[in-house]
């Protein structure tokens, strides 16, 4: 069976990073980190913050595609933030990363109404919603795959979408 | 513990880190600050403008290397020390800003003079902080200080809302802080120490380039001992100008933009570069693709940020520059050095340094701006403190005033924030009493602060402004007289005003210099001063800043104006 993480995604070519960091768990931490973004004109592609084990701790995850150079300077510049304690480049490889997305689309006619039921079957997604008009799809997976299937549905009509951004772990070892 | 209210904490805390003296100005919101500075040992220093406060605690602070402390109200007062926090923060410069805040509970209503100032001042502070009880005040102090000295240093800021500095509590004063989320790295990293040794044998035509970082450091004879072990000639960055005695026989002088022609020529033959405590910047590097092109790169810095951001090099040294070149003067001592005083390479730096002495001409008048500092130089003492404003009157100081004592002089550099020098100047004057200070000054930059002269007389801080006065912004007049076909837009002082004048409401004196012979008097007399002196020297508009790297271009295209 051909899973669907194989589909390529357009912008194959240029890598994604993927980041994760520990940071002090208060108020203007976030506004810190972004703003460092914007001043050093880094592209981010997304950014998850949330708790961990650790109560006075946040784990945040960034996304970026980007160059080796560009992305050694990010990290450097990330650690010299006081309120950022640690970060580390995942290696993709022994990383578990996911995203999830709910995605809600037009679908009115019965036919079409399978159709979908039937990707997000085959995409393990969830159809969590069902109105007169519309379907709502939970899918989880890496970038890549949301990214599939959204182009498989999106000729439907997609009349809403909400991505969380990427989170991840690195493997047990 | 001790009952007390925070602005009694903030003060107490501040004390007992060794602060002396504070510059700043009063207003609703730091009123409760003011009412303990009544009982405090802390010298206040009343400015006439919240920049000069901030400018002045930066001159306190590269004239002590360790904290310099300014005050201020919320909204305009805060936003008016600004200036001074973002150029302490581009020339890594330990600056300590105290601001009052409205309080607690108007935060966030647009309360009369609220200023949300940690959004404002967190792209040029290495952190601002708003303690939120009167009890973490003095820990809030000691971290900040802690933050602003240590590693590469900068500018912190507390901001302190008005209920917090008026609360009273039981109040603990930590001997020590922890910030888990910083780590300085300090020690020298030895094996790059070993790739460096290696870099630097092998090599021929080896250069030092000495940056800011070293004065900041204070690792003068850490330098100067591997300058003299390996025969190297020493350039500087502009801001690194004086890190190495300009008047040494290695000595070559700043390179960059308005560098040293002799500097900017020899750093494009050399074949090794150990930049010392330099971020590459592109003022002092000019294209960084072409900059050391086919040339082993050897950087030595604190920030680990700084390797590889604008340069890519061989060999990266991270650590505080007086251990890395100790360590590295250590390891050298194990190899034979056979390098003799009559080498190709230190002919070539004898040859470049008159061909270049030769060439580039000084204009025909009695008095030009190289000849007054020449003759400035000739008569100040060796330990004076020198500041500048912005311009080409800091150009002209860069290309000749030689600083022959390490770490006197202090410029604006990374921001070139015209305003900065008189106010530094008061603020060196402050830390150092006993030496002489003069600021070189332009025209339009002394206008931005000049009611600091206030500030030099009421409080006993004499100090020389060595005025080039030439009525004009006059480095944008160069430019647009270069690159804009001379169509002058906004350039011209008009005469306007007299400087005597002004020196004179203010009870300083004034002196018109219009030769070298009353400039020389004029100096002399300034510096028997018991008053702030300003000496009102002529210039020539239309005097010229050379050399000159255009930007945009490489140092070895640079146009000598011979
Ligand atoms: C009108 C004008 C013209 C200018 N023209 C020139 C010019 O011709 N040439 C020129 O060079 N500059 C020029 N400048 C200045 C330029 O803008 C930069 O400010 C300057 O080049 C920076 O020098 P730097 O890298 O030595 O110093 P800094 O900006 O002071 O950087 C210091 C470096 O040392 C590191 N450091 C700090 N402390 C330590 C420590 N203890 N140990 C190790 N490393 C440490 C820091 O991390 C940093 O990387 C000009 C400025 C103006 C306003
Ligand atoms: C606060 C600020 N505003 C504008 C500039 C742009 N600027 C750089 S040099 C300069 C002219 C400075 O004039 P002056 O102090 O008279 O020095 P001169 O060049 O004439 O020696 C100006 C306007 C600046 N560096 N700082
Ligand atoms: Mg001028």
């Amino acid at each position: 069976m051909t899973t669907s993480t194989e589909i390529e995604s357009p912008d194959k070519a240029i890598p994604l990073y993927i980041l994760s960091s520990l940071v002090e768990n208060k108020p203007g931490v976030l506004f810190r980190i972004t703003n460092l973004f914007r001043a050093r004109n880094f592209n981010i592609e997304s950014i998850t913050v949330g708790s961990t084990e650790m109560p006075d701790l946040s784990r945040m995850t960034i996304t970026t595609k980007s160059d080796e150079r560009t992305v050694d300077q990010l990290v450097k510049q990330l650690r010299k933030l006081i309120d950022v304690v640690e970060v580390t480049v995942l290696d993709k490889n022994r990383t578990v990363y996911r995203e999830l997305a709910l995605i809600k689309m037009k679908a009115i006619e019965p036919a079409i109404r399978m159709e979908i039921i039937n990707y997000a079957s085959i995409f393990r997604a969830n159809v969590l919603d069902i109105a007169k008009e519309d379907i709502l799809v939970e899918i989880i997976g890496t970038p890549d795959k949301i990214d599939a299937f959204k182009n498989l549905v999106t000729h439907y009509g997609i009349t809403q979408m909400a991505r969380t951004g990427v989170s991840a772990l690195p493997r047990g070892v | 513990m001790v009952e007390m209210n925070g602005a009694k904490a903030l003060l107490t805390a501040l004390e007992k880190d060794g602060v002396e003296v504070v510059f700043g100005l009063p207003g609703g919101a730091n009123l409760p600050i003011y009412d303990a500075l009544v009982d405090s040992r802390l010298r206040h220093i009343l400015v006439r403008h919240e920049q000069s406060a901030a400018h002045m605690a930066d001159g306190y602070a590269r004239t002590k290397r360790k904290v310099g402390v300014c005050f201020a109200t919320s909204g305009p007062g805060a936003t008016n020390l600004i200036t001074g926090i973002a150029t302490a923060y581009a020339d890594s410069s330990p600056v300590l800003a105290v601001t009052g805040q409205v309080a607690l509970a108007m935060i966030g209503k647009d309360a009369f003079q609220e200023t949300d100032i940690i959004g404002v001042a967190n792209p040029c502070t290495k952190y601002a902080f708003q303690p939120r009880t009167p009890t973490e005040i003095p820990e809030t102090v000691k971290k900040a200080i802690y933050i602003s000295e240590s590693g590469r240093p900068g500018p912190v800021l507390i901001d302190i809302p008005k209920d917090v500095q008026q609360a009273s509590d039981d109040i603990p004063f930590p001997e020590l802080v922890k910030v888990r989320g910083y780590n300085p790295v300090l020690d020298a990293d030895l094996s790059q120490i070993g790739k460096t040794v290696e870099l630097l044998m092998n090599s021929e035509r080896p250069i030092i380039m000495a940056g800011g970082g070293v004065i900041l450091s204070g690792a003068f004879s850490e330098l100067q001992a591997l300058a003299e072990l390996l025969l190297i000639p020493v350039v500087t960055t502009f801001k690194g100008k004086g890190a190495f005695p300009e008047n040494h026989p290695l000595a070559m002088g700043p390179i960059g933009m308005h560098g040293h022609a002799e500097a900017n020529k020899i750093i494009v033959e050399a074949d090794c570069i150990l930049a010392v405590g330099a971020r590459f910047s592109d003022r002092s590097v000019g294209r960084f693709d072409e900059f050391g092109k086919g040339m082993n790169i050897i950087h030595m810095d604190i920030d680990p940020a700084e390797i590889g951001k604008n340069k890519l090099v061989d060999v990266a040294v991270v650590g505080d520059v007086k251990a890395s070149l100790k360590a590295l003067v250590k390891m050298l001592s194990n190899e034979v050095i056979r390098r003799e005083k009559d080498n190709p390479w230190l002919r070539r730096r004898k040859e470049l340094i008159d061909y270049f002495s030769e060439t580039i001409k000084d204009y025909t008048r009695d008095l030009t701006a190289k000849k007054a500092l020449k003759k400035l130089r000739e008569i100040l003492p060796n330990d004076a403190i020198t500041t500048t404003e912005v311009g080409q009157c800091q150009m002209w100081a860069s290309l000749h005033f030689d600083v022959t004592s390490p770490g006197t002089f202090f410029s604006s550099t990374g921001l070139g924030t015209m305003g900065f020098g008189f106010p530094a100047s008061i603020g060196a004057k402050a830390a150092r009493p006993s030496v002489p200070v003069v600021d070189i000054a332009g025209d339009g930059s002394f206008n931005m602060t000049e009611n600091s002269l206030a500030v030099s007389v009421l409080d006993n801080l004499p100090v020389i402004v060595f005025l080039m006065n030439n009525y004009m912004l006059g480095m944008v007049a160069q430019w647009q007289r270069t690159f804009y076909n001379r169509r002058y837009m906004g350039v011209h002082q008009n005469s306007c005003p007299d400087y005597s004048k002004i020196a004179e409401a203010y009870g300083a004196q004034g002196i018109k210099a219009q030769s070298m012979q009353e400039l020389e008097k004029a100096i002399r007399i300034g510096l028997k001063s018991d008053v702030a002196t300003v000496i009102d020297i002529t210039i020539d508009p239309e005097e010229d800043v050379y050399p000159f790297v255009a930007p945009g271009t490489g140092l070895k295209d640079m146009i000598t104006g011979a």
